[in-house]
């Protein structure tokens, strides 16, 4: 199981702040992440429909869409962000 | 070695106190910039903004920039505080003061600690309007993109 975290309007979407869940083995990087999630139901479309403004924390650290996420306790998904 | 003094909180801050942090006692300061973003009410039809962060990570990613700032600006002080909540126009969203023996130091310091700060700490604005109506997200800039990657 892996958990996920979602913010802002990725968490509105998808209608949950986190969740556990099993992932595929062919899910092996943050990109291919997003693209099963986005197979999971209208609402994960919804939030996940331009992987591109997806940005991707693993372990609580931004990382590229490329990076393997074999062994992350935390995957964090979330639009660009906006503080400051 | 300095370490980053950070703090992500809902309550709001005082700029005046948190300098005499930094410098009181000190005799080696020569200079302090500090930083206070604020709430626009956007020509009156803003009645707050909802600010959500990813705890534990804005934490931890505030304090991997100002351990980036100290050290590529030999800082001797940082602060460094972000508000999350609702913060009504007016109010205090963000607090950065950097401390250096030289000015230029503590400007680049200063300014350096915004600009990855609205890119990369993990925040996200939701408006609310006075009219009612569902606001929107607060969009990414790009011109805020482009200040942080002036510092490459």
């Amino acid at each position: 199981m892996t958990k996920l975290v979602y913010f802002a309007w990725v968490r509105e979407r998808i209608g949950k702040g986190e969740e556990e869940i099993d992932l595929p083995a062919h899910v092996k990087t943050a990109g291919d992440l997003i693209a099963h999630l986005a197979t999971l139901g209208e609402e994960y479309e919804n939030a996940l429909q331009f992987p591109k403004a997806i940005r991707v924390a693993i372990n609580q650290e931004h990382v590229e869409h490329d990076e393997p996420i074999a062994g992350a306790r935390e995957i964090g998904l979330f639009p660009p962000m906006t503080g400051g | 070695m300095t370490k980053p003094n950070v703090r992500v909180q809902s309550q709001d801050f005082d700029l005046s106190a948190e300098s005499r942090t930094l410098t009181e006692g000190r005799a080696d300061i020569g200079a302090v910039v500090s930083f206070v973003g604020l709430c626009r009410d956007e020509a009156g039809t803003l009645s707050a903004l909802e600010l959500e962060h990813y705890p534990g990570m804005a934490e931890a990613e505030i304090r991997r920039i100002g351990e980036t700032a100290i050290d590529r600006f030999n800082l001797n002080g940082l602060t460094a505080i972000h508000r999350f909540g609702r913060i009504a126009p007016g109010e205090q969203i963000v607090l950065v003061i950097a401390t250096a023996p030289h000015r230029q130091a503590a400007f680049d310091g200063a300014s350096f600690m915004m600009d990855y700060l609205k890119t990369s700490a993990p925040f996200w604005k939701k408006e609310h309007r006075k009219d009612g109506t569902a606001g929107d997200w607060v969009s990414a800039k790009d011109a805020d993109d482009r200040a942080r990657d002036k510092w490459r």
